[in-house]
This record gives structure tokens, C-alpha cells and sequence, in this order.
């Protein structure tokens, strides 16, 4: 052979050239697109828009990503029938876009791979005991669209070994669950008090809770209502106390895709008039008698005046459906987690804002 | 080219060897165009999703702690370190879990073909029971069956002075090395040098000569006389710092956690069934004749299966030997369901989390267990060439 490289080159030529000619589109010009500068990004967003409903629309349901199963956020019965806050959520979703709670279908997703699935396409909306905090908005390319409980992270003790305050934990092997936030706010909380600590980080929460009730940790951690549900769990449930400490901030919340204004908007306003509908007195009980109340608010709302619903691509009556499938956020609340439920949680910081809590629904209108 | 056709084939598409270079670049030119459209649409899909890409992260503090950490690691580290503490909690396991399920697995191995029935039956027993249930129930079982008669801190066991036993580990005195260790580990590695030379030169004597020499025993006796020696004469090279009981636990001391004993356990029985199979398959390969040519000899049912069918045994054992032994190191990954912080607990769990990276943790991840499985086969390759048959 004379030419080897000749040879080579018209081989490389022809590989590249033929796979180039079969592509289903031109990645020489996505490459130069970064040197457009970042003035195209809201471009990027206006093409997407609509996106999601649009594939929802078509597909007929919402692939909704909850818990593997946390009792009063999202948890199957016997009959594999979800119910919780989060999974409610997702129910208020779909009667908001088709008028029938159950076109949705639930992905039981783990705290690890939760993040992947949304990123990647295979659920539309996250609503899974989800803390919004900045670095998930920013990095991991979501939005969250508001909080559907305030939580906060404490400690579940035996009572029998004698702590009363977060502060007599020094020392102590605390197990929790990997992949969320706890392990973080964990380290701070001891790094930032100077007292040591051994963590035991599992990968479910089933085997981290049988390891506490073995006595192989002191603690065990998570957001206060994860350690009301998993207190049920326990062989002896009252032999163990919940220290009334809460050692961080825990905002949970749906968090949708970044990059569909559209959608982000639809999640946004449902979860607003479910908090707007108990503001106003609206139930799924009485939900017909107030389609015909003189209210201008509850008018607006149910859809009777204006066109809200049609800006997010909705019917007008998006917001009644949404209430009619769940009820109002207090109806949700008191459902799934509260009093009369035995996870047996009190409103507190849950409660709307003209009642001293912290839900403060932005307006329809 | 010329050279070896003669030049009867001109140069151009008619010579099979243009035509066949041709064709292989072609191919490799497709697979380098798709590495390359596949980065590109990744880069561009990312940064469209606004999700953060590339390794800076690695640079960042951590700031979650982690229970076992073989170098020196804090809340402050970044998470290069905390991929470091991941990637030695993987290997120490996989170490371990390695020697004890070969050594297992060959004792089991040979027992299943004992003639003693009750041993044979015994070692059949544990290779259906070991190798027909799932690797993730083995750790469950081992890990709760290891936490259950255990005791809390306060009533530890105490089988000898300053080692605890408890639901928190077994607790060992840490031994603290003076000013005289450097004496006893040169000791230790002159012991080890000399049994080398010694064992070889026995072998040598023995292959000239016919005199046996026992090497082994000796290279033993010099491995504990030499080090027993510095210590005698220069004291004790280390102190031993015992643990105190604190709190809830104790402070001080090292430590063997449950997590890494019923994972060590879990793995080295479920792979040791494997092994066991390997082993009677490779025994069973060997000829009846070369026993029965070695029981005319007059050699012991020991030593004919140390000297006359293992060794020929290996060279089938090897090769399906070392895909259980990547096995077992890629299994260790499962460390994660009891809360043993190795790689993937660490870096494609905590850390994967914390960042929201999944293409650079996961890319990283699985690059090392590339690296491990590769130099394990390097390893096993080189060992099995030297053990085949030589023609002669």
C-alpha cells in the first residue's frame, strides 16, 4: 500500500460523511449554538411551552413520581389504591386538565432516582415529600411550584434512653435514608454545635427503621411527618418519642421541569386554588351550591367569570374539577395526616395565613 | 505492503488489504461520529435544561458525614474525597470478600466430593442452599441475624479486656505506633524477603539434589523469630490506646461494623457456593488415572490432591474463577440496602444526590468498576498463563 493515510482518510471521510447524511438532524449547527449567547435560552423556553400538556393531553394521563410509600404523603393500600397529600396533588392535577381524578398513573420512585426521573422525561410532574430548596431549583434544572406542607427534620428517640433535646444526642450513630436531605442538615446541625455524631445512611427508609428498632442507632431522622408515619412501623410505636426540636427548614413541594412556562403554570395555579378554595369556604361537599354564589372571588375561581383557566391551556372550570376530585387543601390535610388520621397531625404551620399558619395562597384573578 | 504481495496487487480497490484498511476506518470513523453526537446532544440538552454539567463539583465540600473512612475525611472534604473514602470502603470488601470465598469455596469444593457421606451431603447442602437465593436477602438476613443477639453499648460483651462487643461493632484498641516501629516492620520485611529466598533455594536444592528442606515451617519460624526479636530488644513498637465507653457508645479504639461484617459475610457464602461448583468441576476433569498412577506411587489422598489434581485442576478453575471474583466485586455494590457507605452508597447515592450530576457520578462510577473488573482479569489472565499446560 502506498498510501496508507489517503486511505485512512477517505475511510474516516466515508464513515463520518455516511452516519452525517443519516442523522435526524444537523449537530453542526446545535455545536455553534452555545456562541449565540444566552439571549436564546428564552427562545428554547417558548418552543417548549405547551410541551408537556400537550404530551399529556395525547398520552391521556399524568405520570405522577411519588414516594415508595410514606404514610399521609403517598403510600398504597392492600388494593394498591394511592393516597396522601402528594398523591392527592396529582389527582387535583388531573381533574384540573381532564375533569376525572384517575387519569394519572403513579411511579413509586426512591429518593435516589427521584431527580433522574423528572430530569429525564419519565414523569411530568415530582410530587414526593420533595424539599425545595436552591440547589435543586437551580442545578437540577426544576422549578418547584409551591409548598403543599411545611416540614421540618427531628429526631425519633426511645424514651427509655433518657434524651430530651437534640443536644443529648452528642455521640450518637443516627440512621437515616440516602439520597435526601437529611444527611445534609444532619451534618450541619452537629458540625455547627461541635458535637459528634455517627450517620447510618440506607437506602430505604423499611430497612433504616427495622435497624433503629434493633437498637443498632440512638435516632433515627427525617422530616417530623416522615417520623410520625414511621413511628407506626415500630414494633412498640409509644416506647418512642419525637423530640419537639426542629433543627431545619423543610418546605415540600411539587416540582416540575424547567423550561415549560405552561406547565409550570397549571401546577402552580392548582395547588394555589385548592389553598384558595378553603380560604373562601369552598369544599367538595358544597362545591354545586357555591358554582351559584354572588362572590366575586369564589365566581373567578370556579370559573363562572373570566377566562383563567383558558391562559394555561385549560377549560374554565379547571379549578372547580381540581376541588371537586380532592377537596380544598384542608379537606386534603385533615384526609390524609390530620387529627383524626393516625399519623394525628395538628395543622401548626400548616394552617392558612388568617388562621396564624404559613399557606398564603397568591390570588386568582 | 508491496514487500509481502510481491507487488502483484497494484495499490487501489482491487488490493484486499486497501480495501480491508478502508472498511476499518470507515467503521471506526462511525463509532468516533457517534461518541461524538451523543456528548454533543448530552452538553446541549443539559444546558438547555439548565442542569449543571462537568467534574468542578468534585472540588466542592461535601459537608455529609460518612461512618467508616480508611483516610482521614470530614464534613469539610470535598467530594473527591468522599469518591476516595467510597472507592477504599468497595476494596477493602472486595479484598476480603475474594480470599475468604475462595478459600471457602475450595473447602467446600473438595468436601462435596469426600467419600464420606455425611461431609459430601453437608457440602451439597450449603452449595444449593448458598448459590439458589437471591445475594440481596443474603445481606438482609445476615445483617438483621448479625444485629439480633447483639447487645446495646451499655451491656457490651467484653471476651477480653478492652475488646467490646455491641450492636455498634466489635471494638478493638487501637494500636498507636511509637518510635521503635520502624525497627519491627523493617524486621517484619526482612522476614518476608528472607522466607522468599529461602523457599526459593529450597526448591532449587530439591530439584537438583532430592533433599527436601522444610522451607515453609522455617520461613514461618523466621517471620516470627526476627520481629519477636526487635521487640524484645528494642520494646513494645506500639501502645495500645483502648476505647472508653461515652455516652451512648464508646470513643476511641477501631472498629468492625455490623454493616461490614454481614456484608463481607453475605458476599463471601453466596459466592463461595459458586466457587464450590467451579472447584468439583475442575477436580472432577482431572483423569481417574493420574489418581490411581499417584495412589501406586504410594502418595497420600492429601497429597495427591495437593501435588497431582489441583494443580492440573486449576487450569480449568481459573478462568470461570475469575468472572465469581468480578462478580462478588461488583455485587459489593449492594452495600447501599444496609447502610455500608462503599462507592455507589456514597458517590452515585449522597453525592449524586447532593449535585444532581447523574452523567458525571454515574460515568465516574462505573469507569472504576471498569478499571477493578479490567486489572482483576489482567491479574487472572497473567496467573492462568502461568499455570497452563506446558507443552513440552
Amino acid at each position: 500500500m502506498k498510501n496508507p493515510l489517503a486511505a485512512f482518510i477517505t475511510g474516516i471521510l466515508i464513515g463520518v460523511g455516511g452516519l452525517y447524511f443519516f442523522l435526524p438532524y444537523d449537530p453542526l449547527a446545535r455545536a455553534e449554538r452555545p456562541a449565540m449567547s444566552a439571549g436564546t435560552a428564552a427562545d428554547g423556553e417558548r418552543m417548549a411551552a405547551g410541551e408537556t400538556l400537550r404530551r399529556v393531553r395525547q398520552r391521556g394521563f399524568i405520570q405522577c413520581g411519588v414516594s415508595q410509600g410514606l404514610p399521609g404523603f403517598s403510600s398504597p393500600d392492600e388494593r394498591g389504591r394511592w393516597s396522601g397529600i402528594d398523591a392527592d396533588f396529582c389527582r387535583a392535577l388531573s381533574g384540573a386538565i381532564f375533569g376525572n381524578p384517575d387519569q394519572l398513573r403513579f411511579r413509586p420512585l426512591s429518593a435516589k432516582d427521584r431527580f433522574t426521573a423528572l430530569q429525564s422525561g419519565e414523569i411530568d410532574i415530582l410530587s414526593r415529600n420533595t424539599t425545595w430548596t436552591m440547589s435543586r431549583d437551580t442545578q437540577l434544572g426544576f422549578n418547584f411550584v409551591g409548598v403543599t406542607y411545611y416540614d421540618g427534620q427531628s429526631f425519633m428517640v426511645r424514651k427509655a434512653a433518657g434524651i430530651e433535646t437534640t443536644a443529648d444526642l452528642a455521640g450518637a450513630t443516627i440512621c437515616t435514608e440516602t439520597g435526601t436531605t437529611t444527611e445534609l442538615n444532619l451534618a450541619d446541625y452537629f458540625r455547627g454545635r461541635g458535637l459528634s455524631y455517627r450517620v447510618l445512611s440506607f437506602e430505604k427508609n423499611d430497612e433504616a427503621i427495622v435497624a433503629y428498632d434493633r437498637g443498632r442507632c440512638d435516632a433515627y431522622t427525617t422530616d417530623a411527618s416522615g417520623l410520625y408515619a414511621m413511628r407506626l412501623k415500630l414494633s412498640d410505636p409509644d416506647a418512642n418519642k419525637i423530640l419537639s426540636e426542629i433543627i431545619s427548614k423543610e418546605p415540600l413541594g411539587p416540582a416540575v421541569r424547567q423550561g415549560d412556562p405552561q406547565w409550570e403554570d397549571i401546577a402552580r395555579w392548582t395547588l394555589n386554588a385548592l389553598l384558595e378554595a378553603e380560604e373562601l369556604g369552598i369544599t367538595s361537599e358544597n362545591l354545586d351550591e357555591m358554582l351559584e354564589s354572588d362572590n366575586p372571588r369564589v365566581k373567578r375561581l370556579l370559573g363562572r367569570e373570566g377566562a383563567y383557566g383558558s391562559t394555561v391551556g385549560l377549560n374554565n372550570d379547571w379549578a372547580a374539577n381540581a376541588i371537586r376530585a380532592v377537596g380544598n387543601y384542608g379537606e386534603m390535610f385533615e384526609r390524609n395526616v390530620g387529627k383524626n388520621t393516625p399519623l394525628g397531625i395538628a395543622r401548626g404551620q400548616n394552617a392558612l395565613w388568617t388562621d396564624g399558619g404559613l399557606q398564603y395562597a397568591a390570588p386568582v384573578r | 505492503m508491496q514487500r509481502g504481495q510481491g507487488g502483484k496487487v497494484p495499490f487501489g480497490w482491487n488490493n484486499p488489504r486497501v480495501r480491508s484498511f478502508v472498511y476499518q476506518a470507515a467503521v471506526l470513523g462511525i463509532v468516533l461520529a457517534l461518541v461524538w453526537f451523543f456528548t454533543a446532544t448530552a452538553q446541549e440538552n443539559l444546558a438547555r435544561l439548565n442542569i449543571s454539567s462537568g467534574f468542578g463539583f468534585l472540588d466542592t465540600t461535601a459537608g455529609f458525614g460518612i461512618i467508616q473512612t480508611l483516610i482521614p475525611y470530614t464534613e469539610q472534604s470535598s467530594y473527591g474525597r468522599a469518591f476516595l473514602v467510597g472507592l477504599l470502603n468497595t476494596l477493602v470488601v472486595a479484598v476480603i470478600g475474594i480470599v475468604l470465598s475462595v478459600m471457602l469455596g475450595f473447602l467446600i469444593g473438595v468436601m462435596r466430593l469426600s467419600r464420606n457421606w455425611l461431609v459430601a451431603k453437608i457440602a451439597a447442602g450449603y452449595v444449593e442452599v448458598m448459590r439458589n437465593v437471591p445475594l440481596l436477602l443474603h445481606l438482609f438476613f445476615w445483617y438483621f441475624a448479625v444485629l439480633r443477639p447483639l447487645p446495646g453499648p451499655a451491656e457490651s460483651i467484653e471476651p477480653l479486656p478492652g475488646v467490646f462487643l455491641n450492636n455498634r461493632g466489635l471494638i478493638l484498641p487501637e494500636p498507636v505506633f511509637g518510635a521503635t516501629a520502624n525497627a519491627f516492620f523493617l524486621a517484619i520485611a526482612a522476614a518476608l524477603i528472607g522466607g522468599f529466598f529461602l523457599i526459593r533455594w529450597a526448591r532449587k536444592r530439591q530439584v537438583a539434589t532430592g533433599q527436601l528442606f522444610p522451607a515453609w515451617r522455617a520461613s514461618v519460624a523466621l517471620l516470627v523469630i526476627l520481629p519477636g526479636v526487635v521487640w524484645l530488644v528494642a520494646g513494645a513498637p506500639f501502645e495500645l490506646e483502648f476505647a472508653e465507653h461515652a455516652g451512648f457508645d464508646f470513643a476511641g479504639g477501631m472498629r468492625l461494623l455490623p454493616e461490614f461484617v454481614a456484608l463481607v459475610l453475605g458476599l463471601t457464602l453466596y459466592t463461595a457456593g459458586f466457587i464450590a461448583e467451579i472447584v468439583r468441576a475442575g477436580i472432577l476433569s482431572v483423569s481417574k488415572g493420574q489418581r490411581e498412577a499417584a495412589a501406586a506411587l504410594g502418595l497420600k489422598d492429601s497429597t495427591t490432591l495437593r501435588l497431582v489434581v489441583i494443580p492440573q485442576a486449576l487450569r480449568l478453575i481459573i478462568p470461570p474463577l475469575t468472572s465469581q471474583i468480578l462478580n462478588l466485586t461488583k455485587n459489593s455494590s449492594l452495600a447501599v440496602a444496609i447502610a455500608y457507605p462503599d462507592l455507589v452508597a456514597v458517590f452515585a447515592g449522597t453525592v449524586l444526590n447532593q449535585t444532581g450530576q447523574a452523567i458525571e457520578v454515574i460515568a465516574l462510577t462505573m469507569a472504576v468498576y471498569l478499571t477493578l473488573s479490567l486489572i482483576t482479569s489482567l491479574l487472572m489472565n497473567w496467573y492462568n498463563a502461568r499455570i497452563a499446560l506446558k507443552e513440552r
